[in-house]
Parts: structure tokens; C-alpha cells; sequence
């Protein structure tokens, strides 16, 4: 279980969760960045860059 | 076979990658670029890289070390600099005769100005390193054309005075997007909307576009005008045939599998695998 940095709330990550992955906070609705697996640890994600997708 | 997979942020796409990589017996080698260090002489014991970075200036200018490094990359680093350049994809398609709109390119507020008249209203004005449809501007009038050159001149980085300038192409609110690899057209969508951008990063539908020979015949010409691979081609709709609009070389497909109903991450992973045994 890891903890929403922006609201606190909980999180469950997926079985096949990946550092680096991108998920969002089904409370607050936050995109977060999944840093740590054991223990689970989640960062605000990153802010889209100009130079981003295709 | 150790295969490297460049990334960033891990999106829909590359768990995708990475499960079918699985399904075809290979663990992956995740490589992050917020981690990288390179040398200009080594990286890492890889024997083929697979490049999934959402920036496009790191996957550029890692894909070109990697290379020097003598490891083969997907897509390799000459497809990646014509593809995140409009101006360099335009050129690239014109060279080998591939049809796409009118276009233009200006160095100043004024010579864009009269570029802009000479194509005719309306025109699309878009940066030449860009993507999702961002910083695009249809341009009606020489009201509108003043002012968003004034902005971009005034208020852009250098790069947004390297004036882009596209004819208008009327899409009756769709264009095509199609999925070309390893010289064959896999597959290909419509993307719909209300809005005269049609990106599904901005909210347009995908829905399937059945691969006729003409999207297929343009969609793989695209392809090897920028140096093959594995590419997406946005097509547009005129009334004089498909016209290509862009050619994008980290390609998005996360709408477009159950969509199209083709496993594109595991068509991916085929190419990939077999270019890694060459």
C-alpha cells in the first residue's frame, strides 16, 4: 500500500506495478509516478515538456 | 539476446512492450535516461536498443551515442532527427516524391508573413520540434497572422522563429493515423473530432480505418522516405488523394490495438527481435 503525496490517500499497487510507471490517485486524481516498490513509494509525476510524445 | 529498452516515464505503451517482450521470451533491459551517463565510447552490454523515451531531445541524442557506441537502435538515431523535425520530415518526403500538403518555411515575422499570403488563408503555423498537437495555430486571416507571429517572435524560445508554415487541408474532422513497421502497414486508425486538431492525446476517437492500398502504399513510401523502421504516419484525407502530414518514430498505439484488433506491441517485438538476430 503506498500513500498519495499530493492528498494522503491510499494506494494499491498492481501486482506487475514498475518504478517508472505512471498511475493515478483514484481519490484526487493527481498523475503520480510509481519511485519505489518495497517499500512502495509514489512521486508527483513529472510535468508534461515541450519536447514530449509524438 | 539482451535487448535495452530506453524509457522515461513508463507508459501505457511500454508495459505493453515489455509484456509482450515476456510473451516472446526476452526480460528486457530497462534503461532510464533520467539515470544515463554516457561516455561517448561504451554503453551498456546490450545487442539492440529499443527506444521508448517520451522526450524526444534525450531519445535523439542517446540513440546517437548508443550508435557510436556500435549498438543498432530502434528506431535509429537518422530516424529519429528526421522525424522530430518537421521541417527535416517534409524535406525527406518531398525528396522521395511522397504526397503531402503545400508548405512552407520563413526565418522572420515578415518573410512568414508573405509565405503565409502566398499559401493562402487559412494555414496552419506549427513548431518544428513539437508534439500532441501543442503550440499548432490555424491562421485565417493576416489579422490573426500578425499577431501569433509578433507572440511567437516575441515571446518564443529561438526555435519558435523557425517559421513552419502548412497549407490548410479541409479534413472533414478525421485524419488517419497508420502504423508502418519493418516496411509493412500493420494497421491504421481514424481519429475523429469536432476540434480542427484530430491528436488523441487531445481528446479525439479512434476508430478503425481499414488498411485500402492507397493508406498502405503512402503509409510504407512515408516510412522509407525517413529511414524505416517502426513509424506512425498521419495521413490526411484531401480530394486529391491521402497527403501525409507528419511521421512520428516513438509511436503511440495504446488506442489502437483493441481498435484495430492488431497486436501491435507483439508485431513490435517480432521486428525488434529479428533486427537484434541480424
Amino acid at each position: 500500500m503506498a500513500e498519495c503525496p499530493v492528498c494522503a490517500g491510499k494506494i494499491e499497487l498492481a501486482d506487475d506495478a514498475m518504478t517508472g510507471e505512471v498511475i493515478v490517485c483514484d481519490d484526487c486524481g493527481a498523475e503520480l509516478e510509481i519511485v519505489g516498490l518495497d517499500p512502495a513509494k509514489l512521486d508527483e509525476a513529472p510535468s508534461a515538456e515541450e519536447d514530449w510524445g509524438q | 539476446m539482451k535487448i535495452g529498452l530506453l524509457h522515461s516515464l513508463i507508459r501505457k505503451e511500454e508495459k505493453l512492450l515489455i509484456e509482450a517482450f515476456r510473451n516472446a521470451g526476452v526480460e528486457p533491459i530497462m534503461i532510464d535516461d533520467r539515470k544515463l551517463i554516457l561516455d561517448f565510447h561504451t554503453a551498456p552490454e546490450i545487442d539492440i536498443l529499443v527506444e521508448r523515451s517520451i522526450n524526444h531531445s534525450r531519445a535523439l541524442h542517446a540513440l546517437r551515442l548508443f550508435e557510436s557506441a556500435g549498438i543498432p537502435c530502434v528506431n535509429s538515431y537518422h530516424v529519429s532527427q528526421i522525424c522530430g523535425d518537421k521541417l527535416l520530415t517534409t524535406a525527406a518526403l518531398k525528396d522521395r516524391g511522397v504526397a503531402q500538403p503545400d508548405c512552407r518555411v520563413a526565418f522572420t515575422e515578415e518573410s512568414a508573413l508573405q509565405a503565409i499570403e502566398e499559401l493562402g488563408y487559412p494555414v496552419v503555423l506549427k513548431p518544428a520540434v513539437g508534439s500532441w498537437g501543442r503550440l499548432l495555430s490555424k491562421i485565417n486571416d493576416r489579422d490573426a497572422a500578425e499577431t501569433v507571429l509578433e507572440h511567437k517572435s516575441v515571446l518564443g524560445s529561438y526555435h519558435h522563429s523557425i517559421f513552419y508554415i502548412q497549407q490548410y487541408i479541409e479534413k472533414q474532422g478525421r485524419d488517419i493515423r497508420s502504423f508502418v513497421v519493418g516496411g509493412e502497414c500493420i494497421a491504421a486508425i481514424y481519429r475523429t473530432s469536432d476540434h480542427w486538431i484530430t491528436n488523441t492525446a487531445r481528446g479525439a476517437q479512434a476508430s478503425k480505418c481499414e488498411v485500402t492500398g492507397e493508406v498502405a502504399q503512402i503509409s510504407v513510401a512515408a516510412a522509407e522516405a525517413v529511414g524505416g523502421g517502426i513509424v506512425a504516419v498521419d495521413l490526411f484525407e484531401s480530394d486529391g488523394g491521402l497527403l501525409v502530414n507528419e511521421v512520428n518514430y516513438t509511436m503511440e498505439f495504446r488506442n489502437s490495438i483493441d481498435t484495430t484488433g492488431v497486436d501491435i506491441p507483439a508485431v513490435v517485438v517480432s521486428y525488434v527481435i529479428e533486427q537484434a538476430r541480424k
